[in-house]
């Protein structure tokens, strides 16, 4: 019992911190513009297919095809950004829903058209294959290797943002926005750099999501809701947050289908109802 | 000692404003005239027609908490299924009788969104939306998870409602079906027109506009922003409610969140605050779903996301509002 239990903790930590990188962006240019970007699960897709060409059609290693996925999806968010999402930052909450909502379903129109609506295995090397054996219990490789990469993502951002000049602009420019711009920093070009790497990041986690989770067109609405939950309980443009409230949500969303799963995600979404009416803001937001 | 008559004549001014904006337009009655076509010129489309005016009453009741209250949702379909479920479930236990069943569900409803109208007037921006999202995910999974109840992903089955008046029986055509649905559409745009045209709709858009100072000119929003959600609840659950009296069945999907999307689509591509903008979106959308779903069921999605993006960019008041626009263009 015990041991399940563990495995339980480790399954669902490991997925949260994939979860972890999918969201992490969108906590970040949420708290930044207050950019309701309902179309970043589309991102985390775009990284998925991207890796999944690298290593198929390309036939390159799974190693190359992680920062193939965090460039491409990084690339295509700053051009959307730039040419689309950028006229929409004055409009309304409702208006930037529904807009990306739009994108989201061309997008997964186009991923149907390219790629059908089965889901894609993904060729992973072998030394992320099997497990460790500890204490008898078997922990996965290639959920050790998740969760370093999350750890890894969460300390560069950390650092970024912590001790550079560039992350002190950004937290300056989340705090408020008017009086950094007053104070000569150019929040318009930070943000699409923050957007950038923000989708790039959503690339990156669709891109590992793929062996935990298979890849299908309905992968930008239904992993969607867990990066919302994940921003929303988190609160915006917290790392920290985002970090606790993905660890969350992973583990008692796989605790909650391996004990319960006669309930399904139920218990997911009354926590997040619960959380967000205690606290409308999430665990960890300021504003 | 202040001058009363004053004072009156405002009040008088104030009446006389509010009844001018409750008066039929020509366009009004030129569209309640059109809705007759389908019976005389596309008999066979008379099922689609049912449809059509099922989804503008659930976009109708989505408009008056979205357009006229602001209150923005991604889970409307949470109470459109409980209406639906309701009135299943309803026949299911021997009362077959359509319109005490209709009533019966969307009191029900009411009941269900006047609950969680506690909620939602506590909370806005994202947490809204979540909420919102939210509340209607669990719906669903509960509907899915009782399936004892609810018959789960196979839906409810055996719905038998008995006929109209006991006279009128659905028929293969779908006369009755688009009769009395239309009917049923045609009172909820009176109701909703005798609302959104009283003092009570006009602080609802005080209150969308600008939440903090209708308190502090003395309307206080959140008692009106849960009369209005719950009475936008009720309007949800009749229209869930008459999808189940007119296809007798049941599916899980009336409570999926494809469903609150899409009726938040045809309300932003028609016009949302002004009555008739959710019920033309609701015509375009379902229209040509008919149509390219016939063409490729799998891209159909792809054309509404392009004409969603359009809409969002180029016409922000909907189709109905650019509409306006160029009329008042022209009659300048």
């Amino acid at each position: 019992m015990t041991g399940n239990l563990l495995i339980v903790l480790f399954d669902g930590l490991a997925f949260g911190m994939l979860l972890f990188v999918l969201s992490v962006g969108l906590s970040v240019t949420l708290g930044l513009m207050n950019f309701v970007n309902l179309g970043h699960g589309a991102f985390g897709m775009l990284g998925g297919y991207l890796a999944l060409v690298v290593t198929r059609e390309a036939g390159l290693s799974f190693f190359v095809a992680l920062p193939a996925a965090f460039v491409g999806a990084a690339v295509v968010g700053i051009a959307c950004e730039r040419t689309l999402f950028r006229r929409l930052y004055r409009s309304g909450e409702l208006n930037q829903v529904l807009f990306t909502v739009g994108l989201v379903f061309v997008a997964t129109s186009i991923a149907t058209f390219l790629f059908g609506t089965g889901q894609q295995p993904i060729q992973i090397p072998d030394m992320l294959r099997g497990w460790v054996e500890i204490g008898g219990l078997r922990f996965g490789i290639y959920r050790i290797f998740l969760i370093v990469v999350a750890l890894v993502v969460t300390a560069a951002l950390v650092f970024g943002l912590e001790f550079t000049r560039f992350g002190a602009k950004v937290r300056a420019a989340v705090d408020n926005q008017r009086v950094a711009q007053g104070l000569g920093i150019d929040v318009d070009t930070i943000f699409a750099i923050t957007f950038a790497l923000g989708c790039g990041l959503a690339g990156l986690g669709g891109a590992l999501a793929i062996e935990i989770v298979g890849l299908d067109p309905t992968f930008a609405i239904h992993y969607l809701i867990y990066v919302l939950i994940v921003v929303a309980v988190g609160g915006l443009g917290s790392i920290g947050g985002s970090f606790v409230a993905a660890a969350l949500l992973g583990i008692a969303d796989v605790a909650g289908k391996y004990f319960v799963p006669e309930l399904g995600s139920f218990l997911i979404y009354l926590l997040m109802v619960g959380v967000l009416f205690w606290r409308p803001l999430g665990l960890f937001g300021k504003r | 000692m202040s001058d009363p008559s004053a004072n009156n004549t405002g009040l008088d001014g104030a009446r006389a404003w509010i009844m001018r904006q409750g008066r039929w337009s020509p366009f009004e009655v030129a569209f309640w005239l059109a809705v007759f076509i389908p019976f005389f010129f596309f008999p066979t489309y008379l099922t689609l027609a049912s449809q059509i005016a099922i989804a503008a009453l659930f976009v109708l009741s989505v408009d008056l908490i979205l357009g006229y209250a602001g209150i923005i949702t991604l889970g409307h379909a949470m109470f459109f299924g409980l209406g639906a479920y309701a009135a299943g479930l309803l026949t299911k236990t021997g009362w077959g009788e359509p319109l005490t069943g209709l009533l019966i569900s969307g009191a029900f409803v009411a009941l269900v969104g006047f609950l969680v109208s506690f909620i939602i007037v506590r909370v806005q921006h994202l947490a809204l939306l979540m909420i919102t999202l939210g509340l209607g995910l669990l719906t669903m999974e509960l509907a899915n998870s009782m399936s004892w109840l609810t018959g789960g992903t196979d839906g409810l089955q055996g719905v038998s409602v008995w006929p109209i008046f006991g006279t009128f029986d659905y028929d293969l055509w779908g006369y009755t079906a688009y009769s009395y649905t239309l009917i049923v559409l045609f009172i909820g745009v009176l109701i909703a027109r005798r609302i959104v045209n009283s003092a009570f709709g006009l602080s609802l858009r005080g209150i969308r506009e600008n939440l903090n100072r209708m308190p502090a000119i003395g309307a206080p929003h959140q008692r009106r922003l849960q009369v209005i959600y719950t009475i936008s609840a009720g309007m949800a659950g009749v229209a869930g409610a008459l999808l189940t009296q007119t296809t007798s069945q049941v599916a899980l999907d009336v409570l999926s969140f494809q469903r609150s999307a899409d009726v938040v689509v045809m309300l932003i591509l028609g016009g949302t605050g002004r009555l008739y903008g959710g019920i033309i979106g609701a015509i375009i959308f379902m229209v040509a779903r008919d149509q390219l779903a016939g063409i490729n069921p799998q891209y159909w999605y792809f054309w509404i996301g392009i004409l969603l993006m359009i809409v969002v960019l180029v016409m922000p008041k909907g189709i109905l509002g650019f509409l306006a626009q160029i009329w008042e263009r022209v009659r300048r």
